[in-house]
């Protein structure tokens, strides 16, 4: 077993008192004070997330793009420089290696933001793949440490705080700011539906950054107010909704592919035989009628029999109500059907609806 | 540190029990539960009328992020269910001896003695 890991901000967050606890071989923070105030914080205010356990590779040579466009499944040659493109690299099963952020540089120079629990994997995959093409991958996780910064003040805290003005950084953009002599990578991204940036720097700058916002007033938040967020803007978790057994079809995820396009990316031709047979299943959103808490795991049933599975629920923070987001068998996906969700022995009656648990506060 | 009350008896799975005369208690969850649950947002409890048995499973209390069964410390009929919880959960948090989950006629008096003092609790934790 390798040591458990620590972020820079370690001493921070220990400083603080958070609840630490080891997130895919990170020690890292779970709650300062309370998820429910540091959710509501990133909602109405503005809140920060030590996001440091995040890998970083650089893909770098002359066939850059050629090589992105084969081992992503979502669109990356119309891009531009500066752009952020959501998507994954797939097997050519067409289940999922991970999801990632590709940011662009230039034709020559990409970035790839994946999931610590993934870093190795995706490393070997990455390299693995890289056969036949004029390009070098370098695992640069250790160098950057980054932060986020989300909330619908976001923007003006940055402006207050660091005096960079993000006004004219589009949504899914990313740029170059100097803070004291420090190079920050910025961009609006985020995993909370909300508006927000996301800070990749060096140890050093991030330590000082943290101290900045937290001295501003801006509420540290951990990973489970993180969770809580991201699933009620229906974003995936690798591990829950997405994994090396289900395809983004699967997961409701084809807008973020380009299988409409003439790209022969690793995973399409699975994708296109499993769009032509038809989907045997799908993640799909699930609102009980009464009250109770519909967690990860727990099994989905109708007429009689289990049809599915939880992979991430809640008791909605925000929304009040108890839903989840569940991979359930056809034809039982179908919105408005009558469902069950087996809790601690009881079967609690609910049914099938879209994800749009709540309106995305994204600024376009 | 955690708050003990001294005249209630205690469960080692953090309940606390509070005699209100020969045949009838209150039970709840204490303060060092409360404490390692975090925010309190759902209380699951059984009906009025179930019967109860030691050692086992008679409802759970959820946080954000988890669930955590309530083990039953004594035997018998639940007789009351306090309604204010199960629809202000937070109730819990703000008070772990003040806020009771349910009231049970008991079926053996003597299995009290079981039960832990403040003292014999404050050990264990």
């Amino acid at each position: 077993m390798e040591d458990t890991k620590r972020t820079c901000l370690y001493e921070k967050h220990v400083k603080l008192d958070a609840k630490m606890e080891d997130f895919a071989g990170f020690l890292m923070p779970i709650v300062y004070d309370s998820i429910k105030n540091e959710h509501n914080a990133v909602r109405n205010h503005v809140g920060m997330f030590d996001v440091s356990h995040m890998g970083e590779f650089l893909v770098k040579g002359k066939e850059a793009t050629a090589f992105v466009d084969h081992v992503f499944c979502n669109e990356i040659l119309s891009k531009k420089p500066s752009s952020v493109t959501y998507g994954m690299m797939l097997y050519e099963s067409g289940t999922i290696v991970d999801d990632l952020l590709v940011y662009k540089m230039n034709n020559e120079e990409y970035f790839f933001v994946v999931n610590a629990s993934n870093i190795s994997k995706d490393y070997d995959w990455v390299v693995s793949q890289t056969e036949g093409f004029d390009v070098t991958v370098k695992n640069l996780s250790d160098d950057y440490s980054e932060i986020a910064i989300q909330g619908p003040k976001a923007e003006d805290k940055v402006k207050e705080l660091l005096g960079i003005d993000l006004n004219s950084l589009e949504f899914f953009h990313f740029n170059y700011y100097e803070y004291e002599g420090n190079n920050l990578l910025i961009s609006r991204t985020g995993y909370t539906g909300e508006d927000g940036f996301e800070i990749y720097a060096s140890s050093e700058a991030i330590l000082k950054l943290w101290d900045i916002f937290i001295e501003g007033g801006v509420a540290p938040c951990g990973l489970g107010a993180r969770d809580t967020l991201r699933f009620e803007a229906a974003l995936p978790l690798y591990g829950h909704e997405i994994s090396d057994k289900i395809t983004p079809l699967e997961a409701g995820l084809k807008f973020f592919t380009k299988i409409k396009s003439e790209s022969n990316f690793i995973g399409k031709a699975a994708l296109l035989k499993q769009q032509e047979k038809g989907l045997m299943r799908r993640v799909v959103g699930v609102e009980l009628k009464k009250r109770a808490v519909p967690r990860a795991g727990y099994g989905v049933y109708a007429e009689g029999k289990q049809v599915g599975v939880v992979t991430t629920g809640y008791l909605s923070i925000s929304l009040n109500k108890p839903i989840a987001m569940a991979l359930i068998d056809r034809p039982y996906t179908k919105k408005g059907t009558e469902i069950e969700i087996k809790i601690r022995n009881k079967m609690i009656p609910g049914f099938v609806r879209d994800k749009k648990f709540l309106t995305k506060n994204y600024k376009k | 540190m955690s708050e003990i009350l001294k005249d209630l008896l205690y469960s080692d799975d953090h309940e606390w029990v509070k005699k209100l005369n020969d045949e009838e208690v209150l039970i709840g969850i204490t303060d060092y539960a409360v404490k390692q649950l975090g925010s309190i947002v759902f209380v699951d409890l059984p009906e009025v009328g179930d019967q109860i048995e030691a050692q086992t499973e008679f409802g759970a209390v959820e946080s954000v992020k988890a669930a955590s069964d309530l083990l039953s410390p004594i035997s018998g009929e639940v007789l009351e269910v306090n309604e204010d919880v199960i629809g202000e959960p937070e109730m819990v948090n703000e008070d772990a001896y003040g806020t009771w989950f349910i009231k049970v006629k008991l079926q053996d008096p003597k299995e009290l003695d079981k039960l832990l003092s403040a003292k014999e609790y404050e050990d264990i934790l």
